[in-house]
């Protein structure tokens, strides 16, 4: 049911793990719908010099992940802004209709790294809005 | 093709001596069993003869079996059939919560045409409780449909005790056993059975052929409308080569039960105590003695389960989940919901379901393959990250 390319990206996934001291981190989706994405950046004078992805999910979220990490690496801000669902679903030559929803979780994981980068350095990233903040459950770590 | 498959309470493949069973009559005994020359009397006979070994392996009499087209047809005849017969003017139907789709979306049908339905919760290992039964009957009810054992967490109900009640209380006492025919003793009168469900293709028989046991006596509106097949309560020409694989296929299981039950039960326990001494922060689901002899379902924490299904799938292994993602919907299974976990660790089980030609190699390999891609999948995982940072602020 999934391309080879998605297929490629969820068994070898690309920039998974975390950046220490990072410019930017968004978390997004949540535990009850059975995706979190997480996106970790890194980025110096506007540019994207790296990203990495956590990212809790189905074959289509993670493969979305990792996509989405090697599209905004290297990109400017402005660039990386235009990075759409579409284009990370282009990029991985489709995914089936009922996985859609899992792209656009990489563009708002995405969006919400900018968003947390624009804060932290108190600058203002034109056209871009503010993430539907990540429902953390906390009984999450608490039960048994 | 996966060189190892554990799905086997999705479906099974047809076996060999069930497959030769039903070969003559695709061709050589190709009559309707309805006409009257010859060329129909051994598909007739023949249809006659499975019936005979579908009765005699639950304990019934030949003509309160009525074969239909799969085990979903027989819950829906059974829900709706007894609704029309006996709640006339609505009424009131109890049920539990972890029902097979054929069943529960048959209730909500039926509340949307009126009638009442109780949902019974189970507890954490998945059983309905006695008292809680006894207290949700009704005056006006007429139907207690439970499972006999769940096709998700493997937890058999107490459905002599269910039909006891029920037969106490003169409510009619429905229950789905396609997952538990076959792997248990069924004897209707033994279990105060008044209906029972089953389908052929989880018991190495073909696809497309079920059962429905009515106790002599229940009143039950037909489903199908036509010709005079199955005493005039289903209508329809006999899906003879599928009503031949099913008797053939319920004859054998049923013979090979007990010996077969104790290797499933092996083979069980040894995945069972393999992934669970392997992977840590793991869950068994269902109930540990109280479960169908090849059930396996584990809950592994801060992971998803179709990432798990595909990365089986990579190593040869077919095997299920009750995951949102495989499902097509938004939410985990309504069984391990019900059972009380939270959305993630219902989001991360898998059930592995073992049949007559799993060995002890494939538990072995299933064990060796599985914990390398939990870690791997955990590395990825934002959760597990929390979760070891959290610990790691509660030791400081």
């Amino acid at each position: 049911m999934y391309t080879e390319k998605v297929m490629d990206h969820f068994m070898n996934p690309r920039n998974v793990g975390e950046i220490e001291g990072a410019s930017g981190v968004g978390t997004v989706g949540n535990p009850k719908c059975g995706d979190i994405m997480r996106v970790y950046l890194k980025i110096k004078n506007s540019i994207v010099e790296d990203a990495k992805f956590k990212t809790f999910g189905c074959g289509a979220a993670v493969a979305t992940s990792s996509m989405a990490t090697e599209l905004v690496k290297g990109k400017s801000i402005q660039d990386a802004l235009k990075i759409t669902n579409k284009a990370v679903l282009e990029a991985l030559d489709g995914l089936p209709p009922a996985k859609v929803h899992c792209s656009l979780l990489a563009e708002e994981a995405l969006q919400a790294a900018l968003w947390d980068y624009s804060k932290k350095n108190n600058i203002v990233i034109e056209g871009l809005k503010e993430p539907v903040p990540y429902e953390h459950e906390e009984e999450l770590v608490e039960q048994e | 093709m996966n060189k190892i498959y554990m799905d086997n309470a999705a479906t099974t493949p047809v076996r060999k001596e069930v497959l030769e069973a039903m070969l003559p009559y695709f061709g050589e005994y190709y009559g309707n069993p309805s006409s009257l020359y010859q060329t129909a009397a051994a598909s007739k006979k023949a249809v006659e003869n499975a019936r005979e070994q579908v009765a005699k392996a639950l304990g019934a009499k030949t003509e309160e079996i009525y074969f239909t087209g799969c085990g979903t047809e027989s819950d829906n005849w059974a829900l709706t059939g007894a609704a029309e017969a006996y709640g006339k003017n609505g009424g009131h139907i109890i049920t539990s919560a972890i029902e097979h789709h054929a069943v529960l979306h048959t209730c909500q049908y039926l509340e949307s045409r009126g009638y009442d339905v109780t949902y019974l919760p189970v507890d954490e290992d998945g059983l309905i409780s006695i008292e809680e039964l006894e207290k949700a009957i009704r005056p006006e009810t007429f139907l207690i449909s439970i499972m006999l054992a769940n096709n998700e967490i493997g937890t058999i109900q107490p459905v002599k005790e269910i039909g006891l009640l029920a037969r106490e209380r003169k409510i009619i006492f429905h229950t789905d056993a396609v997952q538990a025919v076959g792997h248990m003793p069924i004897d209707v009168n033994e279990l105060n059975i008044d209906m029972l469900s089953m389908s052929a293709h989880k018991i190495y028989g073909p696809k497309g052929v079920g059962a429905l046991y009515v106790r002599k006596g229940i009143r039950l509106k037909s489903f199908m409308h036509g010709g005079a097949q199955e005493r005039s309560r289903r209508a329809g020409t006999e899906n003879v080569p599928g009503v031949v694989g099913l008797g053939k296929a319920i004859e054998l299981i049923t013979a090979e039960m007990e010996e077969e039950n104790k290797k499933l039960i092996s083979l069980r326990e040894r995945l069972i105590e393999g992934l669970m001494s392997a992977i840590p922060y793991a869950r068994l689901n269902g109930h540990r003695e109280k479960r169908l002899p090849g059930n396996v379902n584990i809950s592994f924490e801060f992971v998803e389960g179709e990432s798990i299904l595909i990365s089986l799938d990579f190593k040869g292994i077919a095997a299920s989940s009750g995951s949102a993602c495989t499902s097509g919907s938004l939410d985990p299974s309504h069984v391990l919901l019900a059972i009380g976990l939270p959305h993630e660790k219902a989001h991360g089980s898998v059930r592995f379901t073992l049949g007559m030609y799993n060995t002890e190699e494939d538990a072995d390999e299933v064990i060796r393959e599985l914990p390398p891609i939990i870690e791997k999948l955990r590395k990825m995982s934002p959760l597990y990250e929390d979760f070891i940072s959290n610990q790691s602020y509660a030791h400081v």
